[in-house]
């Protein structure tokens, strides 16, 4: 075993040794967080290893954002006006694409059942894991919204705003994924599945997050859709790390 | 008579309308049915075979 | 409080039984109601003072759409209860639920583009209440299609619980959303009829096509439920004597 695979191996060891039957009942309530910090630390230092991977949602999103000029018109006018609507439904689409890959490895290399066999909290694993495909797919959407904005024509100033709005934003996203991403676990050929069951649920973050960037675009306050962004996020952390706990359960029944 | 099947003018949306709800409806008896029907014969094949085995 | 009768409802011979007898008690009053409410809403109710005649597609709209949401709930409330108690009737009554509850849907979405075209000049209108009845469509096939998908019936049973627990969460934060974001874009939208209440003529008939359809529902529930529980019972030795009869 290699240095980079005992690397990988010691945050599963030490998840599964924080065991809340062991006797030393002072550290378990540390271990908790623990867990969370090693399986988040695991989740990052194995995408790290396939960068190219993380690419393909971006590169999703920038041809998504070409088609709409193409399909409709070049005129900057125009597309001010629809880049709201072009910038979300990139967004989500590029964030479908990436939710293949939350569960898919660790079902694949039992990672999944040691987690769920390990004692700890499953909900806090989910939370670890969900933050970890925000900070890989989410918040480089989010990055890349503003250069997007910028091709359909919209000026600089509404920039940070947009910024903001699709990181929130994305975060919601990511939390209710993970739900459709767990329920669907082990079925071939999910892709298809996987966005009809996650679309209607991200529909109240596509139109608080288009209103939004609609807003920032005219130069006018958005702080209304933007904290419905985040009460949504927020209800979404709260709800969806049990629904996906439980749904992975079932899966791994 | 006429005045009722009319609907005031509207016939052409109205009684399509009606159409269209009472045969989801009669679909719904009909499936239902039709589903309790595959149960029971699936049943009964289940039973049929548990009894070869034994 | 006596909760036998609940815990009875966990056995499916019961609940088989249960559901042979009741149906005829709810088929034929719902027959009856539905006949009535047609006989009062298609003769009796006048026409309406903007609409004319075109409003008594609300008595098959109105049902559809109810009917939509009523069943979308009673699915979820069931799924739920299978969750927590594990009970396998209760995942059988979800599972039937969901046919009924998506062609349903689609009548209301059916008769609701009707009613909009001689009302709005056009068959679809991006209205919170035909948006949100469309979103609904999409959860009741997302529902329809995971179960189709999981091959095992108890993983499929427990995965398209919680998914329908998931959804019925979420059903008034679109329906608010959709609610909201329309209000942006155009006036309200106006599916009124003409006065700001119902007259007793034109309100009665109504009531009693939604209870008509209410007791259809149940009539059709337990029709389905009896078929899905035999499928869940494997060989238990109750069903020799069901099938036999």
């Amino acid at each position: 075993m290699n240095h980079s695979d005992r690397n990988i191996a010691q945050p599963l060891a030490a998840l599964v040794a924080a065991d809340p039957d062991r006797p030393s009942s002072v550290c378990q309530r540390a271990s908790a967080l623990e867990a969370v910090r090693l399986a988040l630390q695991r989740d990052l230092q194995l995408a790290f290893r396939k960068r190219g991977q993380l690419v393909q949602p971006l590169a999703f999103f920038a041809m998504v954002t070409l088609l709409f000029p193409l399909a409709i018109s070049p005129e900057l006018a125009r597309l001010r006006e629809l880049a709201p609507g072009v910038l979300w439904v990139g967004a989500l689409l590029g964030s479908l694409l990436a939710l293949e890959f939350l569960f898919r490895d660790d079902a694949h290399d039992g990672t999944l059942e040691q987690y769920a066999l390990s004692g700890q909290s499953l909900t806090a694993l989910m939370v670890a894991k969900t933050i970890a495909h925000w900070l890989l797919t989410g918040l480089p959407l989010a990055l890349m919204a503003p250069l997007a904005a910028v091709s359909l024509g919209v000026h600089t100033g509404a920039l940070p705003g947009i910024l903001f709005a699709v990181a929130v934003g994305s975060v919601a996203l990511s939390l209710i994924g993970s739900i459709g991403a767990a329920l669907t676990l082990g079925i071939k050929r999910s892709g298809a599945l996987l966005s009809l069951l996650t679309l209607p649920l991200s529909l109240p973050v596509l139109i608080f997050g288009a209103r939004a960037t609609q807003l920032a675009i005219h130069g006018a306050s958005f702080a209304a859709p933007l904290e419905l962004l985040g009460a949504l996020a927020v209800l979404g952390g709260t709800l969806a790390p049990l629904a996906a706990a439980a749904a992975v359960r079932i899966s791994l029944e | 008579m006429r005045a009722f099947f009319d609907m005031g003018g509207y016939a052409a949306f109205v009684w399509p309308a009606y159409a269209v709800t009472f045969a989801v409806v009669l679909l719904n008896i009909f499936w239902a049915r039709r589903a309790l029907e595959r149960s029971r014969a699936e049943a009964r094949r289940r039973l049929q075979m548990q009894r070869e085995v034994s | 409080m006596n909760w036998t009768w609940f815990h009875r409802l966990a056995s499916p011979p019961h609940v088989y039984a249960l559901a042979v007898r009741l149906t005829p008690w709810f088929a034929w009053p719902a027959a009856l109601c539905i006949a009535a409410g047609l006989w009062g809403g298609l003769v009796l109710a006048p026409p309406d003072y903007q609409q004319g005649d075109g409003f008594r597609i609300i008595y098959v709209h109105a049902p559809s759409a109810w009917m939509s949401l009523m069943v979308y709930v009673t699915m979820a409330g069931a799924a739920a209860v299978g969750l927590i108690w594990r009970m396998k009737v209760a995942h059988a009554v979800a599972a039937s639920c969901a046919p009924i509850g998506a062609s349903f849907t689609f009548a209301a979405l059916v008769t609701g583009a009707l009613w909009g075209q001689p009302m709005w000049g056009t068959y679809w209108e991006w209205d919170p209440r035909l948006t949100s009845e469309l979103v609904l469509l999409f959860l009741y096939l997302g529902y329809m299609g995971l179960r189709a998908g999981i091959e095992d019936p108890q993983r499929a049973d427990r995965a398209s619980a919680v998914l329908a627990v998931v959804g019925v969460v979420n059903v008034p934060i679109i329906h608010y959303s959709v609610t909201w974001w329309n209000s942006l874009h155009q006036a309200p939208s106006v599916m009124r009829l003409g006065k700001p209440a119902m007259p007793l003529a034109m309100l009665v008939p109504l009531l009693l096509m939604l209870l008509g359809f209410t007791l259809f529902f149940v009539a059709l529930l337990l029709t389905r439920v009896r078929g899905e529980v035999l499928a869940r019972e494997r060989t238990a030795s109750w069903i020799r004597e069901v099938v036999r009869a």
